[in-house]
């Protein structure tokens, strides 16, 4: 069912390439408060594609909050206004009649920007290489139920691993630190009996690649797990650190 | 005309894959190093195939159009993945999921394929398990289990709801070790425009550098693709904004036969259409009928709120039609049931959808059981809709979601074009005309462990294919070719948008291809696909350059492709006159609106072989069961 549009004054940012200087450009539009906030920015490329002018570069993917591919910061904040989801799950009726939304990208020394909205975030991709994953071949398992995990453990990894790697949490941080994305990963794995034969390894080798792709460090505003859409807990970050520590005294 | 050669092994159903492995010729370990493998596309089959191919000592170069691999579509597959354990003793066995599968199909799945799909399917799950996916456990640590629609045993492994994700990040992480290990280079921000094929045989892809619009070439000795399905073509679907056909397309237009386009699932639970500038559908996981009930009022144009509607006034359609599967009966089957009811007048408050009720599983088992199960999927309903499922039922519809057509393969998921190997929802094998709910991420992974790391050692050690440098004319060639396309696309500058022209396609496609189809409409769904194919290549207007990120290039690219394959989609459905899975002719059903097949005539897989533009050969291979007696599928 169609509701009544609502009139917006958007300000998206724009720019060329990563070396370009980039600025706010005005668009204004009306829109039904059903539709989604990416939705929005599909009409606004179709307006632009129709005059043969450049839409807005924007990325996104599932729409559905899950593939972390979405990424804006909407008034200041990663991924909008509503805490627990993605940008793509944002949807017009949190808007209301006349407001002006600034749509950036996310800004971080390690995310350059591509195009517009769109950032590299691949030095996450990095840190996972590095170390983030627990050393089986296939086929060299044994049965699942030979390893009997509380549910309540299994639970927890579950938690930390329903990470989505968007990078919302860097994008929050003051010092653009990707402690909450590292620990995430090195949590579901410290948690787990399987990850334990390289626990301290992998903690060792994600921390360094961290380090050298460029993000900063942790200084406990919690910033990232207030804009996390998938409200992964700073518990993570102590873990990680726990185990950081563990690895360097071992 | 191609020549279509199964290559199922002889013997016994449950011997074949054990002796096939066993005759299988092996490569060298010291060899291995010297064979290259191109891995096209990094969800569940590509990236568990990479990783495989890569611990076995080939080199492997990966391909992706994401930023990262983690991205691919696989990961939004909600509810589980089906596996033979039997850990709730309740009766399962390799042999029932294989049986239920080949069912599920509607018989028009190739038995062996599906046998050795079941047979692996435990080895999924033990995978998975070592690389630390969290599954969801019972009290006692161990492995727990749901049911799903199609089965009357509880055989589906899931992680919340979000089993797509975690497999995906397994097979990932799997990958990933291997980047480490510098077995597997991957390449991301490429998408693959061409296939290059030299003497029959593939030898390299043609890929867009997304960044830079730079055409790049690169060669290997034997080519996988795992590039996923083609719902988009219908517009609207669950499938990513920018999952596509184009890979799988430009490979048949290269020799590639194409198997059964027509079979398209149509997904029951999704949320309904809000208005025009909808982007795309959103699925509710099949696993919500576990506990809800679906239903619509008895009366037309009941506006009523759901809650003021009393019971005796409630049609709950599933459980009248199908008392024994009731609300978990079959996709093909409960999607149908649904657009009969709307198509009666007595969809929710007059909309396009009807309801899925948790009211009574509430009462029974309490709120918190509820929230336990399904929390998550509840709150992106509510995100979505404003509305909370708690309180009113949630409102679905069903939306295009899979497709089981795919390039033909062979036992050893080969095409006719010697070493281009196809995994995942990409080929045709597995699923027939229907895939049961569950058992996509148990073929995409089953593909891509076990079976393609097997094949394509086969191949290299059978066949000893040499690798071409991409200064090959083939190469050249193809390049040039993509240039041109390219050019042309940003020469046209005509008058309609990309998105405009792809929805128009997706009504039509969505009205006359789509759950419900006839002659007449399939005839004039292949004449008006064909008229708007023409206009685009007048008419469209791709803005921006080629040498830059340019995503109205890749959109309009995409487009060309899926304005080709939706006229053999219509083709192909119009050429099957029976209904069977998700294809359902209304000319072919019986005198209670169920469908109708024609195993005389029928029982064979459509592959299609790429003649020209809105021209193609048909090539029929014909379905043997052996095992599986052909019987009506009844889930009554």
């Amino acid at each position: 069912m169609e509701h009544k549009k609502i009139n917006l004054t958007l300000k998206v940012w724009r720019q060329q390439d990563a070396n370009a200087k980039g600025k706010f450009a005005d668009y204004k539009v009306s829109v039904s408060p059903d539709s989604s906030f990416l939705e929005m920015l599909d009409d606004i490329n179709n307006d632009l594609e129709k005059k043969g002018m450049e839409p807005i570069t924007f990325e996104s993917d599932c729409r559905e909050g899950i593939c972390g591919t979405c990424g804006l910061v909407i008034n200041g904040q990663p991924h909008g206004p509503i805490p627990r989801i993605a940008t793509c799950q944002l949807h017009m009726r949190n808007f209301k009649e006349g407001d002006t939304i600034y749509v950036e990208p996310f800004r971080a020394k390690a995310f350059p920007i591509i195009k517009d909205l769109m950032v590299d975030r691949s030095a996450m991709d990095r840190i996972m290489e590095a170390g983030g994953f627990i050393s089986v071949n296939t086929l060299s398992v044994p049965d699942g139920n030979s390893i009997p995990i509380p549910k309540e453990v299994a639970s927890e990894a579950m938690d930390a691993a329903s990470c989505i790697g968007c990078g919302a949490c860097v994008a929050a941080c003051k010092n653009a630190s990707a402690m909450l994305f590292v620990s995430a990963k090195v949590s579901q794995f410290a948690l787990l009996p399987q990850g334990q034969p390289e626990r301290y390894i992998r903690v060792d080798e994600m921390v360094k690649a961290m380090d050298q792709y460029g993000f900063g460090n942790c200084s406990n505003t919690y910033a990232c797990e207030a804009e996390c859409p998938k409200g992964v807990s700073i518990k993570n970050i102590a873990r990680m650190n726990r185990d950081y520590f563990m690895a360097k005294i071992k | 005309m191609a020549k279509l050669d199964s290559k199922i092994p002889a013997g016994k159903l449950e011997e074949k894959w054990t002796n096939h492995k066993f005759n299988m010729k092996l490569v060298n370990p010291a060899n291995k190093r010297k064979y290259d493998v191109i891995v096209v596309g990094t969800g569940l089959a590509g990236a568990s195939a990479a990783a495989s191919l890569g611990e076995l000592g080939y080199n492997v170069k990966a391909f992706t159009f994401h930023d990262s691999a983690r991205r691919a579509h696989s990961i939004a597959a909600q509810g589980g993945i089906n596996a033979a354990k039997n850990y709730r003793n309740d009766g399962d066995s390799v042999y029932r999921l294989f049986y239920d599968t080949v069912k599920g199909g509607d018989f028009r799945a190739r038995e062996a394929n599906v046998y050795r799909l079941a047979e692996v399917s435990n080895n999924i799950i033990d995978q998975c398990v070592g690389q630390g996916v969290p599954f969801a456990r019972e009290y006692g640590g161990l492995l727990d289990n749901r049911s799903f629609g199609g089965a009357l045993v509880s055989r589906t492994f899931y992680a919340k709801g979000q089993t797509g994700q975690q497999l995906l990040l397994g097979a990932y992480t799997a990958m990933n070790r291997q980047i480490k290990l510098g077995k597997v280079k991957l390449y991301t921000r490429r998408e693959m425009l061409d296939l290059v094929v030299v003497d029959g045989a593939a030898k390299g892809i043609i890929v867009r550098n997304m960044l830079t619009g730079e055409i790049e070439k690169y060669s290997a000795h034997a080519v996988v693709l795992a590039t996923g399905g083609y719902a988009n073509v219908y517009f609207l679907s669950t499938s990513a904004m920018n999952c596509n056909a184009t890979a799988i397309w430009r490979a048949h237009k290269k020799g590639a036969p194409f198997a059964n386009p027509c079979y398209t699932q149509i997904h029951p639970t999704c949320l309904p259409i809000h208005g025009e500038g909808q982007s795309k559908l959103t699925l509710m996981s099949e696993s919500l009928r576990n506990d809800g009930r679906i239903w619509v009022s008895k009366l037309k144009k009941d506006m009523r709120k759901p809650n003021d509607i009393p019971e005796e006034e409630r049609d709950y359609y599933l459980e009248r039609k199908y008392p024994t599967y009731g609300n978990l009966s079959p996709r093909d089957i409960s999607s149908r049931a649904a657009k009969e009811a709307i198509d009666d007048g007595r969809g929710a408050q007059g909309q396009d959808a009807v309801y899925l009720d948790f009211k009574d599983a509430i009462n029974r088992l309490g709120k918190k059981v509820i929230e336990e199960r399904y929390g998550n999927l509840f709150e992106i309903y509510e995100t979505i809709t404003g509305d909370n499922p708690y309180e009113s039922p949630m409102k679905i519809y069903p939306a295009p979601h899979y497709t089981m057509g795919g390039l033909w393969v062979d036992y050893n998921l080969m095409s006719t074009v010697q070493g281009l190997f196809v995994a995942g929802e990409a080929n045709f094998s597995d699923h027939g005309a229907n895939r049961l709910g569950a058992s996509a991420l148990m073929q995409g992974l089953a593909d891509g462990y076990f079976i393609v790391p097997y094949t394509v050692g086969n191949y290299l050690a059978g066949d000893k294919p040499v690798m071409v440098k991409t200064d090959h004319p083939e190469f050249e060639k193809a390049k040039k070719n993509i240039e041109e396309m390219t050019a042309k696309l940003l020469s046209i500058k005509g008058n309609r948008t990309v998105d405009d022209i792809h929805k128009q396609l997706g009504r039509i496609m969505w009205n006359k291809v789509g759950m419900g189809r006839n002659e007449k409409g399939l005839k004039e769904a292949i004449e008006e696909i064909r008229k708007l194919r023409e206009e685009f290549w007048k008419n469209v207007n791709v803005v921006g350059q080629s040498n830059d990120v340019n995503q109205c290039l890749e959109r309009a690219g995409r487009l060309a492709d899926y304005l080709e394959l939706g006229e053999l989609m219509a083709l192909d459905a119009l050429n099957r006159k029976e209904s069977c899975g998700g294809h359902f002719r209304e000319e072919y059903q019986t005198p209670e609106g169920e469908a109708l097949r024609n195993d005389e005539e029928y029982a064979y897989v459509a592959a299609w072989e790429f003649a020209e533009a809105g021209k193609w050969n048909l090539n029929k291979e014909p379905l043997e069961f052996e095992s599986v007696k052909l019987a009506t599928r009844s889930y009554k």
